[in-house]
């Protein structure tokens, strides 16, 4: 049997709700931070809505010399991972360097300080491009960077899997834990509303072109049409089960389970194999599907994506075996950070025994899954977090509530 | 799951002046460089206009032209390294089990190619700055987020285990190899398609070189513009390529009577929190991932026979890694071979790492460690023994190779042949 | 051509390229400071030689560029150049 690893501290960055407190409290009652894009004029493009951080002033939190060098989803990142290390009463300083480590996800790097640099290119010379480019942009400048704020040096590492890639971030943090490290700060920021982002988000041809907020997101639902982007995500204190309870650590509950699985090649004529990544979440947990309180969906809102997830969960299940919801419908898919905000909302439905909306959705009862509209309480145990990438990545992960008397 | 080891038994390899493992291993043992002037595009306005590219014909390697309009050039160059690897391995043909392969493949900075033409088309060449997403090729998303590339291998040889690509910079492809051995012996998979790829002399990426002078000004001797551990040295020279590997699980791989090429016995990685580009002299970090990987190998620093490293040619690496390689080794640093494929095959950043195991594993294959090519002057503070020039024959069973890289990552995997260690 | 690079100017360029290190005022007596005691690095100081160079349309050596511990220094190999090229 090996240790628990758990989660003592969450920090929070998202659409609706800048901080784990006014995310949760937005969250529990419905409300959306979907809205016309004020990043940039979305005039000219098809789509036009997304869910932006509101009230974000870098400047506030972070030192000054990091600005030029960061992109916004840096410094999101790093806000997030201060918050989380603080919420956990963890400080850095205190520790041995080399037990702790850092590893997200990330989806598409600092596009939008990428942006600036290609246009200082091609518009200007090389000699315009920043002397911060050869890192500010790239896959792995969030590790790096939180890991040099905070002095960690232990095993760190960056994934990308699209969606998927933030449960892969937290499943490869337990691994290290599991390996000796005692503390790993892991999920995943995301923030691509830029011109140049929006263009390449749009060649997904799963956007949805709504300019009503309340319609735009609707997985499940006979209206489905696609997603809303949005920006954010959230990062997590992981510890080890044991040292967590020896320093009388506040405990949200336990990785438990995970499953990554990725879907045949188009035309293969194979099952899809969301269903397998769940069913190995479980194994991997110890656990049957009736010990399961409430599955976080994947919620494409593409017909075809909702119709595999809801049978992929009927099927483990059984026909409206589990409540299923989807919180992200109020802040649009987060790409690396959606899994791992995801996995907030999870662990404060189990601290509160409430199960968080999906708002505005009327579920198609062709789905035969018991979708959660209206914030429900209930105890939650247990909870299944399902995440997919683009391409046919899939994972999931199970967050149980610590045992009485710690883990 | 305890117990389960790791076995290489399939290689593919796409370098720069060497298409194949046989190609590679030629150009290494005989000290080739492949380095020369940037041909893919004009790089007239830079600073740095060297380069190691790989001539590469697409369909030559049985990629159509849709193929090639989906994929970034790096994606490409993981599909036919992986295709090699899996018909080396003996696995091809419908003998992997879907369910229990996986896919990893390193990159550091993704489709950068792709994203850098894409952006001069639907931006006009920067002119515009809301850019025209009428003219987007609507194949962008797969370069906006490179998870693609492993998606791309996965299809190309029917994985349906877990998945990802790993970005953690210049030890892309060390970790990315490092996390599939950490799926195969915690049993989430039994074979893994692991490796790295990399496709970065696009103008975005020389220009962000060139800002910070990380890359050799070194023009006119293109030839002779990667010299790691060299007096002369003043910065690394930009390459491509790509290298993937068949990882079995040992007992599985034994009992089908596979080939086994080498045993990955040990891996470690830290970062060294101090500084996105820096390093701090004293290798601490290294030497701590170094004596993780010995650690889980269950050795010490007198069972290496060879030290394939980072070597990337720039002033200040190279001081670290000796000195990294000194701390953990200790005394045996001075008596054993280090070398740098860099000199030969530039640095292709995330990919690098993929091709220097490799690289590690041919060595172990042919009792041959390859040369630090151009490295005529020796500098007096790297002083190793950097097997100047020419290879040497040197009975090689074990290998550590490292990497390092901008992030601060820090990775080592200690290699052993098949022979070592039976028990 | 009678250009000159002032403390003022190289003031804004850190500023804009750099940011300020907190505890560090640059409006203060900076000129003999180090700028490693200033909070930047190298890094910091390619940016900065970066934006030197486009506005002023010269060309930095890299041995003066590494050589420059202090503000002086700088403005110094900064000048030399706009001398040299205003010749």
């Amino acid at each position: 049997m090996t240790a628990p690893v758990v989660v003592t501290g969450i920090g929070v960055t998202a659409p609706n709700g800048l901080g784990t407190g006014p995310y949760w409290e937005a969250t529990r009652i419905g409300r959306s931070g979907i809205g016309r894009i004020s990043r940039f004029d979305p005039s000219p493009y098809p789509s036009r809505l997304a869910g932006e951080v509101p009230g974000f002033n870098a400047e506030e939190h972070l030192p000054n010399r990091l600005l030029p060098q960061t992109d916004r989803m840096t410094r999101l990142a790093l806000v997030a991972a201060d918050w989380a290390l603080a919420d956990a009463g963890i400080k850095p300083a205190e520790l041995p360097e080399f037990d702790m480590g850092v590893v997200t996800a990330s989806a598409s790097g600092g596009f939008e300080f990428g942006q600036n640099e290609l246009r200082a290119l091609w518009s200007k010379g090389g000699q315009y491009v920043s002397a911060y480019q050869s890192f500010a942009w790239f896959y792995a400048v969030n590790s790096g960077q939180i890991s040099i704020r905070n002095g960690m040096k232990g095993p760190s590492g960056v994934l990308v899997s699209d969606q998927a890639g933030g449960l892969d971030a937290i499943a490869q943090a337990r691994r290290q834990i599991r390996r000796g490290t005692r503390l790993i700060v892991s999920g995943g920021v995301d923030a691509s509303i830029c011109s140049w982002g929006w263009v390449a988000q749009l060649t997904s041809e799963r956007i949805s072109t709504s300019e009503d907020p309340d319609r735009a997101y609707l997985p499940f639902d006979r209206e489905a049409r696609g997603h809303v982007p949005g920006e954010g995500g959230a990062l997590h204190i992981l510890e080890d089960g044991e040292s967590a309870r020896e320093r009388g650590a506040r405990i949200y509950g336990e990785i438990a389970g995970y499953g990554s699985t990725f879907d045949p090649g188009p035309g293969s004529g194979r099952p899809p194999g969301l269903r397998r990544a769940i069913q190995l979440a479980l194994d991997d947990a110890g656990m049957v599907p009736d010990e399961v309180d409430v599955v976080f969906a994947d919620a494409a809102a593409v017909p075809e994506l909702d119709r595999i997830e809801a049978q992929a969960v009927s099927g483990v299940f059984g026909r409206r075996g589990v409540p299923v919801t989807a919180p992200k419908t109020m802040t649009g898919r987060l790409y690396s950070g959606g899994a791992p905000l995801d996995l907030a909302a999870a662990l404060l439905a189990i601290r509160d025994g409430l199960i968080p909306p999906t708002p505005n959705v009327t579920p198609d009862p062709a789905y035969q899954i018991d979708l959660v509209t209206r914030a429900r309480p209930a105890s939650v145990r247990a909870a299944l977090v399902v995440a997919r990438g683009h391409g046919g990545f899939n994972s999931a992960l199970i967050v149980r509530a610590p045992q009485a008397g710690g883990v | 799951m305890t117990g389960r080891r790791v076995a290489v038994t399939g290689i593919g390899v796409l370098a720069p002046g060497a298409l194949g493992v046989k190609n590679f291993w030629s150009l290494l043992s005989e000290g080739r460089t492949a380095t020369r002037g940037i041909t893919l595009f004009d790089p007239a306005p830079f600073r740095s206009r060297v380069a190691a590219e790989i001539d590469f014909d697409p369909a030559a390697h049985g990629l159509g032209p849709q193929d090639v309009r989906r994929m970034d050039r790096a994606a490409q160059f993981a599909v036919v390294a992986a295709r090699e690897a899996l018909e080396d391995s003996g696995l091809h043909d419908g003998a992997l089990d879907p369910y229990r392969t996986g896919v990893t493949i390193g990159s550091a900075v993704g489709a950068t190619m792709s994203l850098d033409e894409e952006y001069r088309v639907v931006s006009d060449g920067g002119r515009l700055e809301l850019v025209d997403h009428t003219y987007a090729s609507r194949h962008l998303y797969g370069a906006f987020v490179p998870s693609s590339f492993a998606a791309e291998v996965a299809w190309a040889v029917g994985a349906e285990g877990p998945a990802s690509v790993v970005s953690t910079g210049c030890t892309s492809g060390l970790d990315s190899v490092g996390y599939a051995c950490e799926l195969i012996r915690e049993g989430s998979a039994d074979v893994m398609i692991a490796g790295a790829t990399e496709a970065p002399i696009s103008p975005i990426t020389v220009a962000c070189f060139d800002a910070i002078k990380a890359t050799t000004p070194r023009n006119d001797e293109a030839a002779q513009a990667s010299r790691p551990f060299d007096a002369t040295r003043n910065g690394f020279v930009l390459g491509e390529g790509s290298a993937v590997f068949v990882l079995e699980e040992l007992e599985s791989a034994r009992q089908r009577g596979a080939e086994i090429h080498a045993e990955i016995a040990g891996y470690g990685t830290r970062c060294n929190a101090f500084h996105m580009t820096g390093l701090r002299p004293d290798g601490a970090e290294m030497a701590e991932a170094i004596r993780v990987a010995l650690d889980e190998a269950r050795m010490t620093a007198e069972d290496i026979d060879y030290v394939n490293a980072h070597g990337s040619g720039t002033k200040q690496n190279d001081l670290h890694e000796t000195a990294a390689v000194k701390r953990s080794l200790g005394e045996h640093a001075y008596r054993t071979p280090i070398s740098s494929i860099k000199s030969m095959v530039g640095h292709s950043l995330g990919a690098i790492g993929s091709i220097e195991i490799a690289a590690s594993v041919l060595a172990m294959k042919h009792d041959v460690v390859p040369p630090t090519a151009n490295l005529h002057t020796p500098d007096p503070q790297c002083d190793l023994d950097y097997v100047p020039l020419v290879a040497r024959d040197w009975g090689t069973d074990t290998v550590l190779t490292v990497g390092s890289g901008f992030g601060g990552f820090q990775s080592a995997m200690v290699l052993t042949g098949p022979e070592r260690r039976t028990a | 051509m009678n250009e000159i690079f002032t403390l003022d100017d190289l003031r804004r360029i850190l500023r804009e390229g750099a940011g300020t290190a907190e505890g560090t005022d640059l409006d203060g007596d900076i000129l003999d400071a180090g700028f490693e005691e200033l909070g930047y690095e190298s890094l910091a100081l390619l940016e900065t030689a970066s934006r030197i160079e486009r506005e002023y349309d010269i060309a930095l050596d890299d041995t003066a560029l590494a050589d420059a511990r202090t503000p002086r220094d700088l403005l110094e190999a900064v000048n030399a150049r706009l001398r040299a090229s205003a010749a």
